[in-house]
């Protein structure tokens, strides 16, 4: 599975959109889908603990988490960092 | 006893920043090696060494870098933070280095010695802790005996931190025979002047790294390396400032890492209970609080000393003096609270002394910054000065 479809899933299940993650693009913005900050807050400890990483505090802002594209990349960066 | 310095001071180029990581590096690396062996911190030592670490409080007049006290301080707190250890040797360590440069008195011999802190990187450790004297710091039963054109000094002193590492010992002594116990001076011994015959062993609770064993000290020395200035006026402009200030800063920066595993702790709980705040977030609110009542403290000193560092009147003023004291105590408290609370964050993973939500380490280093000079020595101390404070 590639980290965007992880991301779907945990958006699915922490992310309270009014729409499936797979009706959006990747660009789409989550928050104007229906993410609360709250909501926000629980997909990134999910998606922390999908990949079994952790976001630095630099990475933790509104930006990271506006779009499925913004958190894969995200992701992948810090995966890329740990290797 | 360590042999004489080889390393020659190879500058190194890198900025401070970099050179401070590369020491903390190192000293993270064998924290947990030092603390189970009760073994001197060498390698993170050796680093300061060839980084240059060791002469930086001096003024670059005498081959330094003339670092700040807020700068030592965050040197400090950010070694502290990765081994309490390593930090207390850069603490106590740069106490006395500043305790010579700042008192040389006009003597072109002292000042030789203390460029030789730069250009040789020599480490400097400290002895007023007395046999039968305790933790009073401005008393002495040992004295300075002239001898030809030498000084001998003997003293039973029953804790001295790395002493078998130091290149200098800077100790504490009756000015003569005759002189009363306050009447005190501060003696430079080079390790190639002094036997270190061991008196007691260090297997303590915590800050095993700083090695700080018993010894019978005896010295024979130059008569140019007693400071000329009285040791009162060396402890209270610089010696006891510098001490407070530096030891708060590595208490700071232990905080700083019982603080950050108690939150990885937290988000680690978080992420099993997605949608529910864990308990210890609660807590981790007021550690964090607490946290941020120390760094303002440290803070505040420092830039007091800092401010009033030059001017002898006002160093030497009670008003100061209280402030200065309360600072170890409150300090000593927090540093302790602190580990407390993130034990009861972490629970049994922090009361474990493996894994990596363990503050067992810390915790029991915390337990040490009450007692390095007794916080009831020092309130004692600083009641009899409000006595005769004046507003
Ligand atoms: C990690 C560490 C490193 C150290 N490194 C060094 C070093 O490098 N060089 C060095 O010289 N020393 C060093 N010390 C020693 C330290 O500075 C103290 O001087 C020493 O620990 C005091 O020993 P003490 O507690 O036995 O004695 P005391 O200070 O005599 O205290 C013993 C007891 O008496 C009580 N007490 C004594 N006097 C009073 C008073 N006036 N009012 C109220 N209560 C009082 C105290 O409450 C305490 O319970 C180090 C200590 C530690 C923990």
């Amino acid at each position: 599975m590639s980290a965007v479809d992880t991301v779907r899933r945990v958006l699915d299940t922490h992310g309270k959109l009014k729409t499936p993650a797979g009706a959006l693009t990747e660009d789409d913005d989550l928050y104007a889908a229906g993410m609360t900050s709250h909501a926000s807050v629980n997909v990134m400890l999910a998606v922390e603990d999908a990949f079994d990483i952790e976001f630095p505090d630099e990475l933790l802002t509104k930006t990271t988490f506006c779009s499925i594209r913004s958190i894969s990349s995200a992701v992948e960066g810090l995966l890329e960092a740990a290797a | 006893m360590r042999m004489p310095t080889t390393i020659t001071a190879t500058k190194d180029a890198r900025p401070l920043a970099e050179r401070v990581a590369h020491v903390a590096d190192i000293a993270a690396r064998y924290a947990g090696e030092v603390d189970a062996a009760a073994r001197f911190p060498a390698e993170a030592v050796d680093a300061m060494r060839t980084t240059g670490l060791l002469g930086a409080s001096l003024p670059t007049a005498l081959g330094g870098e003339g670092l700040t006290l807020a700068q030592l301080g965050s040197i400090a707190a950010k070694l502290g933070a990765a081994c309490s250890s390593t930090g207390m040797v850069f603490a106590m360590h740069h106490s006395q280095v500043l305790s010579l440069s700042r008192h040389l008195g006009g003597s072109a011999s002292l000042a030789i010695l203390a460029g030789r802190i730069a250009s040789e990187q020599l480490l400097l450790a400290s002895a007023t802790t007395e046999l039968g004297i305790g933790g009073d710091v401005r008393s002495s039963s040992c004295f300075v005996d002239l001898e030809g054109d030498k000084v001998r000094l003997i003293k039973n002193a029953p804790v001295i931190s790395y002493g078998s590492e130091a290149d200098l010992v800077l100790v504490t002594a009756r000015r003569n025979a005759d002189s009363a116990p306050s009447d005190q001076v501060l003696v430079v011994c080079d390790a190639a002047n002094l036997t270190l015959e061991a008196t007691g062993g260090w297997d303590t609770l915590g800050l095993r790294g700083t090695a700080s064993m018993g010894y019978k000290l005896n010295a024979l020395v130059a008569a140019d390396r007693v400071i000329p200035e009285a040791y009162e006026a060396i402890s209270a402009e610089t010696m006891l400032p510098v001490c407070h200030v530096l030891w708060a800063s590595v208490w700071l920066g232990m905080s700083r890492a019982l603080v950050e595993t108690s939150r990885q702790y937290v988000r680690s709980a978080a992420r099993r209970s997605i949608g529910s705040v864990p308990p210890g977030a609660t807590k981790l609110v007021g550690l964090i609080a607490e946290l941020e009542r120390f760094e303002a403290l440290v803070e505040g000193l420092t830039a007091r000393t800092e401010s009033l560092f030059d001017d002898r009147d006002a160093m030497g003023g009670i008003g100061y003096q209280v402030s200065i004291n309360n600072l170890k105590v409150t300090a000593s408290e927090l540093v302790a609270q602190v580990a407390t609370a993130a034990l009861a964050i972490t629970g049994i993973s922090g009361y474990r002394n493996d894994g990596q939500y363990s503050v067992a380490r810390i915790f029991r280093d915390a337990q040490g910054a009450a007692l390095m000079v007794h916080n009831d020595r020092i309130i004692a101390n600083t009641a009899r000065l409000i006595l005769v404070q004046k507003g």
